[in-house]
């Protein structure tokens, strides 16, 4: 197979970037995405041109490193499916195709397609975990857990920190990242105690990295490879809702 | 290349006296630091893997001065979030006669008899601690309707003992160890330092001091300096370019580390997995693991007339060879992995092979699904099948999958003593990126079990018992040894771009891979092994003389930085490959050809080989020294395994 | 944003009701607008609570307003360069236009008022009688067109909103997502078919 590639070149933070037309032939249908990059990549390098740089690392859909905006849809036209885990047979011989990096002002561009997904640690850091120090734990069995929990719990712990919902978003918001840690957490007995400050503690982390705002409008939910639900965005609400109203605050800082 | 005997080594750290008693009783005996002082006290950690997160959280909360490191751009994505089977604990919930001294021996046995006893006792007795922890933490383990821990059995263990989340163990698991890493972030106890990398070790006055890393967003290159340094970088698999292990995994911090004088145990230790997804092409750029679980309800075979041109589906019972069923009638498909991968060889070199170029058997499931139903089928591997007919494009309910065997886990790693010290004072070495607890093979759900025990439990404690005499005096930035640690690096750097050559990064590492594929794999033989100990060398040469490495030392360059890498795989390469020509055995994961059985079995020599292969550095293309640490078995007999 | 969307919400329902009753001819629709006046006028004199009703409205009005328009802007400031390659909807349409449906929706109401409740812009314009206002109204295509389009707008606007305050509002359990959604699309075609009836029914002179 043939394509037409334009990929978004930008050297740092201070360039201002451009898109770049590269024509890549001799593509297996059977190469990943990335690894049609490798094949550009290889042949800029002969020629002496620097190589395009873009995130990976595990290449099998789990370590959330991975994400381009693919003719301008997040992780590309499979839904469900990580960049690298996308494959060229699911386009069309001669296609063009353009090749940008998640766009968002907490997200800067380190270089042509790598961004700096920072502010999503920085969410976490916030209250997305429970505290228990090593060493304190109760025996595992002391707590039984519905089974049902566990699932939905498990559901939403899938996130794979890609930040293709924040990319998609056309708000710029991290929520249903946020959400799906605050019900993975606020599902099980064990997150329960700080559900209140974890909620609020998180959504102004949130706020404060400067993603922008939900408005429910589900394009994020629609690209994440790991398929969390929208749902945990209005279960994030309600017990930010819920937090509120008892008067809970954040934890002291 | 040749190697010179070195002076025997001992473990100083070893305890004695019951086997049962013997981590209670080194805790004991261990000085404790005073929680004052523990602010005082620096402790580097490299790597948040499950053993590196885990472990620099837990010093974290203790209340040292902890600095964390990663390569990735965030600590969440170690390579550990791969793993997708499970991990192991001696709960013996299911009441199926599980015990710490069960899983003490299956470890013994299963890891051919080259592990420690000792060590391996208080990996199987902390097992249980580990689970506890990670339900605490959130961890969304698989549950039965009654709301208790389910388990299941896995890479033929007999009892039920490996806890699951789906397919996304390690994934979980290391979100807990992240979510707490990420609490102590917060508090201030952790520094972190994403997008690094270390390139070398700083060994100031015999002691472990700090290291030089490299800031891979600006190039800059710097030394961070502290009172102990923990290494858990990881595995060594990458060096064989295809593996299942991520992209970035890389062998420098502990090749780094070996050439400042740390010894590096058995490099030749390599598990292949039998069940990955096999090479589509020149362009794989990696290998894809499909879980070990799936041998529990897929049967493997392959036809038995090498022209073979039927679709497998239309090919009649009496035309396949379930090989393993055959060969292996109590274990059938489920025979430890380097049983199951060296058969999946076998078959493909008589010809019988699958798919593309051959390299490939059938992992056939249509049985499975006549007997459970489709929906069960489902339910237990819904998302392996998905995975596998997004990269292949086949729909693994209608046709049978193809597996192939690949590089997986590296056993061998930087040798440590009891206390996970390696043989430099100060430099702590944890996870996958050591030599300990699994001998010559590593059982299916264990290498978790294994990070998570160094870095929840062993390592906090035994560390103590070094930091105990630290605060150490201040390493200044001047320091003679620093600043030469510094500029080593940035040379390095600087010689890698200026080679300007006509070579690819990639096109070595390649190279590389498929040299020590075909002689230094599944099967070694003296002859194949001599061949790339000849050919590795000149390999080097011609990367130092031909590599091109477009861009700069500024900003981010990831040329650059595989270059580092794989520069650092053709030394080590040379050492494993040395390692296996010098093992003159068959065990675990290293197959020698002219040590088996008349059935084809590995053949294990114990009077000859019951010893530790620790091998010091002594310079580039130099011999370097082996020094022998003899192991012995008072509670397990050691036995030639039979899996007829 | 949800507090006040639900406002405005049951306003736009009840004032819809209300201009059904057009259907039962111009003594019914004028007589409704004087109770409108005269409702509560005991308590609060003439046009008292139509008043408080007309302050709550234009309260929330603003402050649904402000609230949008602060989104607006952490949306712009959390993507300030956008995509080359534009971007195909992947959630909902009308999830996409609701800022632009908004704005339709103000321009149409600042309109609306100068026609029917001040009269100005009315070939009709006597305040007391909105039944020939209304009609004489409707008689031209072009306000025809200009109330289509705003109630199109409208439609569009409740039925992303009334699903997405539930859910800004948390309430929706996961499993009823779907009926959630279906609410919203039968409640918000019932609006627009409602309100479009009138016009509609005037133009091909049904109502007269
Ligand atoms: C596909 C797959 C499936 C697996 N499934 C299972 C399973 O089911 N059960 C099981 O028990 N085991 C399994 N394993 C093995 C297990 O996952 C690993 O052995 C284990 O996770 C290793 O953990 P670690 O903490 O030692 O290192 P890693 O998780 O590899 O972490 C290494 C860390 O070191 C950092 N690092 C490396 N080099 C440098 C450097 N030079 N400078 C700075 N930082 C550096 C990296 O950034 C990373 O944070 C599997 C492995 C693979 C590949
Ligand atoms: C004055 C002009 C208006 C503007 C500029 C406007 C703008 C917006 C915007 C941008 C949103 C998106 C926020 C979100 O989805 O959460 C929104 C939501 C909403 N709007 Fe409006 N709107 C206007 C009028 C109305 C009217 C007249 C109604 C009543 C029918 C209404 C009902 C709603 C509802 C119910 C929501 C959902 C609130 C939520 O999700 O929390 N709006 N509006
Ligand atoms: C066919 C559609 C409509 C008709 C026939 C209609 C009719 C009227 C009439 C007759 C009045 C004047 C009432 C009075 O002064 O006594 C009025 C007022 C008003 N209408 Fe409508 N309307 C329609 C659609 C809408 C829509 C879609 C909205 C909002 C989005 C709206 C909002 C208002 C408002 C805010 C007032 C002013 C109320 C007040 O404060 O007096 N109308 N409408
Ligand atoms: S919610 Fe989905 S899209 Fe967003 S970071 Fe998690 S996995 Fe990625
Ligand atoms: S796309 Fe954005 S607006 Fe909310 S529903 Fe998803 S975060
Ligand atoms: S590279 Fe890990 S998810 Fe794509």
């Amino acid at each position: 197979m043939r394509f037409t590639v334009r990929v978004w070149r930008q050297t740092g933070s201070e360039d201002a970037g451009r898109l770049v037309e590269y024509d890549v032939d001799d593509v297996s249908p059977d190469m990943s995405f990335l690894e049609m990059l490798d094949v550009l990549n290889e042949r800029l390098t002969l020629r002496g041109e620097e190589p395009v740089a873009f995130d990976h690392d595990c290449r099998e859909g789990i370590c959330g490193m991975c994400g381009l905006t693919i003719n301008g849809v997040a992780h590309g036209p499979r839904r469900a499916t990580t960049t690298c885990q996308l494959h060229m047979r699911e386009f069309t011989d001669g296609d063009t195709i353009v090749v940008e990096p998640w766009r968002a002002a907490p997200f800067p561009v380190v270089r042509d397609l790598v961004v700096d997904r920072g502010a999503l640690d920085e969410v976490v850091r916030a209250g997305g975990y429970v505290s228990v120090s090593t060493g304190s734990a109760p025996e595992a069995h002391a707590t039984p857990v519905a089974r049902a929990d566990a699932d939905k719990a498990f559901e939403s712990a899938a996130c794979i920190g890609c930040g293709a919902c924040v990319a998609a978003c056309p708000n710029g918001s991290a929520m249903l990242f946020t959400a799906a840690k605050v019900t993975h957490l606020g599902r099980l007995p064990q997150g329960a105690p700080e559900r209140d400050t974890r909620a609020l503690d998180m959504l102004a982390a949130h706020d404060e990295a400067g993603f922008g705002g939900c408005t429910n409008t589900g394009e994020c939910t629609a690209v994440c490879p790991k398929g969390i639900p929208l749902a945990d965005i209005a279960q994030f609400n309600q017990d930010v809702l819920r937090a509120s109203l008892r008067g809970a605050g954040g934890r002291p800082a | 290349m040749r190697y010179d005997e070195g002076e025997p080594l001992v473990d100083r750290a070893a305890p004695d006296g019951p086997l049962e008693t013997r981590w209670e009783r080194a805790r004991f005996g261990t000085r404790l630091v005073n929680p004052a002082n523990r602010r005082r006290l620096r402790v580097i950690v490299v790597g948040t893997g499950l053993a590196g997160a885990s472990a620099a959280a837990t010093l974290g909360e203790l209340g040292y001065r902890v600095s964390s490191f990663c390569y990735q751009d965030s600590p969440r994505r170690a390579h550990s979030i791969a793993a997708q089977g499970g991990i192991n604990a001696a709960k013996n919930y299911r009441n199926d006669g599980d015990s710490v001294y069960r899983l003490f021996y299956d470890t013994v046995k299963g890891g051919d008899f080259r592990a420690r006893e000792s060590n391996v006792y208080r990996l199987a007795e902390i097992s249980t601690a580990i689970i506890d922890q990670c339900v605490a933490q959130g961890v969304p383990f698989a549950r039965e309707y009654g709301g208790l821990l389910d388990t299941r059995s896995f890479g033929g263990a007999q009892v039920s003992r490996t806890f699951y989340a789906r397919g996304q163990t390690g994934q979980q698991l290391l979100l807990g160890a992240y979510q707490a890493l990420s609490r102590q972030i917060a508090a201030g106890t952790v520094t972190m330092h994403p997008r690094t990398e270390m390139l070398d070790l700083v060994v100031v006055d015999g002691r472990a001091r700090g290291v030089v890393i490299r800031d891979l967003v600006t190039g800059e290159v710097s030394t961070h300096t502290a009172d102990a340094v923990v290494l858990a970088t990881g595995g060594y698999g990458n060096v064989f370019h295809l593996s299942t292990n991520a992209k970035g995994c890389n062998a420098t911090a502990i090749w780094r580390a070996h050439r400042r004088g740390a010894l590096f145990a058995n490099p030749c230790y390599t598990q292949i997995h039998p069940t990955c997804i096999p090479v589509s092409g020149d362009h794989q750029s990696k290998l894809t693991l499909m879980s070990e679980s799936l041998r529990n309800d897929g049967r493997v075979w392959v036809p038995v007339d090498p022209d073979e041109r039927r679709a497998p589906g239309d090919i009649p019972a009496e035309d396949r060879d379930y090989y393993l069923e055959r060969t292996y009638p109590s274990f059938g498909n489920l025979v430890p992995r380097d049983i199951a991968s060296r058969a999946a060889k076998k078959v493909c070199d008589d010809g019988r092979g699958v798919g593309p170029g051959g390299l490939g058997v059938y992992l056939d499931f249509a049985d499975a699904i006549d007997r459970l139903g489709r929906e069960a089928v489902e339910t237990r591997y819904g998302n392996l099948f998905e995975m596998y007919q997004r990269i292949t494009g086949e729909d693994p309910y209608q046709v049978p999958m193809r597996i192939y065997p690949a590089v997986h886990y590296t056993m061998g790693g930087l040798w440590v003593d009891y206390d996970l010290q390696s043989t430099i004072p100060g430099l702590f070495v944890i996870g996958e990126a050591n030599f300990s607890d699994h001998g010559a093979n590593r059982l299916g759900a264990s290498a978790l079990m294994q990070g998570l025990a160094d870095g929840y439990f062993v390592l906090p404690n035994t560390i103590a018992g070094y930091l105990a005499d630290g605060p150490f005096p201040e390493v200044t930035d001047a320091h003679p040894d620093l600043v030469a640690a510094r500029s080593d690096v940035e040379e390095r750097v600087r010689r890698l771009l200026s080679v300007e050559g006509d070579r690819t990064v990639d096109s070595f590492h390649r190279e590389l891979g498929s040299l020590l594929w075909d002689h230094c794999g599944m099967e070694r033989t003296e002859e194949g092994l001599r061949h790339a100990l000849e050919r590795i060398p000149e390999l080097r040469a011609e990367f130092w003389r031909r590599v091109r490495v477009p861009g700069s030392g500024e900003g981010l360059n990831q040329s650059l930085e595989r270059a580092g890498r794989v520069a650092d795989f053709l030394e080590l390469a040379e050492l494993l490959c040395l390692d296996a020509l010098h093992r003159t055995e068959s065990c675990g994961g290293h197959f020698r050809a002219e040590s088996q059985t008349p059935d084809g079995e590995a053949l294990r020599r114990d009077d000859e080989f019951a010893y530790v292969a620790a091998w010091e550095y002594t310079g580039t293309g130099t011999p370097p020294l082996l020094r022998r640490e003899s192991l012995t078995f008072e509670h397990v007999e050691p036995t030639q395994r039979s899996y007829q | 944003m949800a507090v006040t969307g639900f406002i405005l919400f049951f306003y736009v329902v009840a004032h819809m009701v209300g201009n059904l009753k057009i259907f039962f001819g111009e003594t019914a629709f004028d007589s409704y607008a004087r109770w409108l006046r005269a409702m509560g006028s005991a308590v609060l004199g003439e046009s008292g609570v139509l008043w408080t009703i007309r302050i709550v409205l234009l309260v929330s009005v603003l402050l649904h307003m402000t609230a949008a328009i602060q989104l607006a802007r952490r949306a712009r400031a959390a993507r300030p360069s956008g995509y080359r390659h534009r971007p195909p909807v992947q959630g909902g349409y009308a999830a996409r236009t609701m800022r632009w449906g908004g704005v339709i929706i103000a321009l149409f109401v600042i309109y609306h008022v100068l026609d029917l409740t001040v009269g100005w812009l009315n070939p009709h314009g006597v305040p007391e009688e909105p039944f020939l206002n209304v009609t004489s109204g409707f008689q031209q295509w072009w306000v025809v067109l200009i109330y289509t389009v705003a109630i199109l707008a409208l439609g569009l606007h409740v039925r992303h909103g009334v699903w997405s305050a539930l859910r800004s509002l948390g309430t929706v359990r996961a499993s009823h997502g779907p009926l959630a959604r279906t609410v919203a699309l039968v409640v918000a075609v019932a609006l627009t078919a409602g309100y479009l009836s009138v016009p509609y029914a005037v133009l091909f002179g049904l109502v007269e």
